[in-house]
């Protein structure tokens, strides 16, 4: 675990709740762990960008609110525009010297479908004009306030609302779109994958993606029991998981150099992985067996980046 | 000292940003907008003008990008036209909803297919149920006078809202007219620096835009409405201020020779120029005819129509927008259904014309006029008329 926890421990993590209790996230849900623990690094010099989704509803209904930072909902596609606005007008404020100078973590905090899908083009625009900003995507693989339809980050197999088990397909029929890639060939500074499970190793990587110049992008496997269908009391188990079995590996492109943060001698069977979730529970051993071997290759590519890249 | 130059429309709008000091232009180009943004750029990379300038990806997010550093209290502008301006669409709601007073040029232009890029208002007229203010200039000075006030209107903290000031594609944006630009100390004591009460700010998380239930949803609307309503009152004193400071008053509806004039003709925009000339052909050969233009189209000015119409037996609105399968064009639709009430005896004839740039000459004007007197006596086959339409 080279380079991991560095600066948090279980006893140095502050106390304080920046997302209040009472919100009305689903019970298990890892989007609500994922934020509580962001928020618990970036502090109160923070402001929050959060499209529609869970997120709209979870965490706030008027009159109540659960953010205890200055947070605004935006559009579907646009919270990267946004934030690149709000990173820029205090930028100039501050260079006209309207306002006192001061770091402010600017974040937008967006779904899967908001970040894969419709937001692409504002996402792809904020991280290539440079913005000072942290994007991080909490990815359940699928538009889940709308009731589990599938994005382009739901997984191959994986049965939802539109890719449903049916006499001639069975579950999604394409690959999940690779957006940490996609995000890493901007070549901006930071880009990582976390999730949950790894609370420390994700509250590190909050941590640089806020400190360091330029925009970092965090790409969270955030588990959503109600949508994969899943015991709620198997979500920290299941994001395990899904890095044990090389599903989705926990790494960081920091300034293009690539280091795998978790890095097993020997990978679980993705079988492990796949069985615990209902929307995984229609698979042949031929169509797991097809998983396995892309989840091999996909490994193998990004452990060949490592090395390259170190090199 | 103002000093008289000569500019076209884009520098016109580029020249009040720039005057007005804005913190942020987020923009993306488009036919005919590019004039304003690339002169905006210009500024920035001289260091003529302390803004941040952000060249993204698409005009949502050139809205998005407004929106987000109104959010964070800096003075905001950008320009489009036409599908980028149906592109903003979705931001626009937000913008206004949020009491973002971002000011925004419209270069005027037709919307494909088939493919075009020269002025009418279908663009525009999309807008009308958005909550901005819209202003639609006749002439360049307008263009520079429209946004430098709508500043000072939108940021009003009884007002709050964005300012759309709407200028044709090419016959204002690219065609060269003087201008009167006054002394930067002037426009300083005219516009305060901007400070809007609810930005985003870590000292007082507050949080925006959250769900509203039906509990509540139309209170809000309620509320926005008479917000934008009552921001006509803010636009008349700000006009009379700036009228005071720089010698040039501004009204919702401008009246040209309406002294005892039983017919009307209502026009927007720079056309409205042309259409002058024919007033004064007319009256030169005793016509009792007037023209009324509409600046302030948002919120609409009904006061200020009842008035000017007081006297008159037949208005004539002539409209660069096709309501397709509607009522006629958005003005003379709504102008008919303002007056429906009011005035028994006025009749009220819509004509639709200069679509996408067609040109319309003096004489096409006091032909139009003669048609819809025509109409006004032995009435039409059609709810309203096209103008100069072949076959």
């Amino acid at each position: 675990m080279e380079g991991g926890f560095i600066k948090f421990g279980k006893n140095l993590v502050t106390k304080d709740e920046l997302l209040s209790f009472g919100h009305r996230a689903c019970l298990g849900c890892g989007l609500a762990v994922t934020i509580r623990l962001a928020l618990k690094v970036l502090g109160k010099d923070t402001i929050v960008g959060t499209p529609a989704g869970c997120w709209s509803g979870v965490g706030s209904m008027y009159p109540d609110t659960a953010w205890r930072v200055p947070w605004t909902q935006t559009l579907f596609e646009n919270s990267a525009a946004v934030m690149s606005g709000v990173e820029s007008g205090y930028r100039i404020l501050m260079e006209k010297g309207r306002i006192p100078q001061r770091k402010i973590n600017c974040v937008a905090i967006a779904g899967d479908g908001a970040t894969n899908d419709i937001g692409v083009s504002a996402l792809s625009g904020a991280l290539e004009r440079g913005h000072d900003f942290l994007y991080i995507c909490l990815d359940n693989e699928a538009y889940m306030n709308t009731g589990i339809q599938r994005s382009s980050a739901t997984p191959y197999g994986a049965s939802t609302t539109t890719t449903p088990v049916g006499k001639f397909t069975a579950g999604q029929t394409t690959q999940k779109k690779n957006m940490i890639e996609i995000v890493a060939a901007h070549d901006i500074p930071y880009v990582a994958s976390a999730c949950p499970s790894y609370p420390f190793d994700l509250m590190n990587k909050v941590r640089k993606g806020a400190d360091i110049k330029g925009p970092a992008y965090i790409h969270v496997l955030a588990p959503c029991p109600t949508g994969w269908r899943l015991p709620t009391d198997l979500t920290i188990n299941i994001g395990r998981l899904a890095v044990e079995t090389g599903v989705f590996p926990l790494y960081e492109v920091e300034y293009g150099r690539y280091k795998l943060n978790v890095d097993r001698p020997k990978l679980k069977p993705v079988e492990e992985y796949l069985k615990p979730q209902g929307r995984f529970r229609h698979l042949s051993e031929r169509e797991i067996e097809k998983i396995q071997k892309r989840v091999n290759e996909q490994y193998a590519k990004l452990k060949a980046k490592v090395t390259a890249s170190a090199a | 000292m103002s000093r008289r130059v000569a500019l076209e429309g884009s520098f016109a709008a580029a020249e009040a940003a720039k005057m007005a000091d804005v913190d942020i232009v987020a923009a993306y180009p488009i036919t005919p907008q590019t004039h304003i943004v690339e002169r905006l750029a210009e500024m920035v990379a001289n260091g003529e003008l302390k803004a941040g300038y952000i060249p993204v990806d698409s005009e949502h997010s050139a809205m998005s990008a407004c929106s987000g550093a109104s959010a964070a209290g800096a003075r905001t502008f950008t320009a489009t036209a036409s599908q980028g301006f149906f592109l903003m669409h979705e931001v626009l709601y937000w913008v206004s909803a949020m009491n973002q007073p971002v000011v925004m040029a419209v270069c005027n232009r037709a919307v494909a297919p088939p493919q075009n890029i020269w002025a009418d208002y279908s663009d525009a007229m999309t807008a009308r149920d958005t909550g901005w203010i819209q202003l639609f200039a006749v002439n360049n000075q307008e263009v520079f006078d429209f946004i430098l006030s709508g500043f000072r209107i939108g940021e009003d903290a009884r007002v709050l809202l964005p300012v759309m000031v709407h200028l044709d594609g090419f016959t204002l944006t690219h065609v060269i007219e003087p201008v009167i630009l006054p002394e930067q100390e002037e426009v300083d004591r005219f516009l305060p620096k901007y400070q809007h009460p609810f930005v985003l700010n870590p000292d007082k998380p507050m949080s925006y835009a959250v769900i509203s239930s039906p509990d509540i949803y139309s209170e809000t609307k309620k509320a926005q409405d008479v917000n934008l309503r009552q921001s006509k009152e803010v636009a008349l004193q700000v006009w009379n201020e700036f009228g005071d400071v720089f010698g040039r008053y501004y009204l919702p509806i401008d009246r040209y020779r309406c002294e005892g004039a039983k017919t009307l003709l209502m026009t927007m925009g720079s056309l409205s120029e042309t259409a002058k000339v024919a007033i004064d052909r007319k009256r030169a050969r005793g016509e009792d005819v007037g023209l009324i233009i509409l600046h302030l189209w948002r919120p609409f000015p009904f006061e200020e129509l009842y008035q000017a119409v007081e006297d008159a037996e037949l208005l004539i609105v002539f409209d660069r927008c096709i309501s397709l399968g509607g009522p006629g064009g958005p003005p003379f639709s709504e102008v008919r259904s303002a007056l429906f009430d009011r005035r028994k005896d006025i009749k009220v004839v819509g004509l639709v014309g200069a679509l996408c740039g067609r040109n319309l000459s003096v004489e096409q004007f006091e032909e139009m006029i003669d048609r819809g007197r025509e109409i006004a006596e032995k009435g039409s086959k059609e709810i309203f008329e096209t103008i100069g339409i072949r076959g």
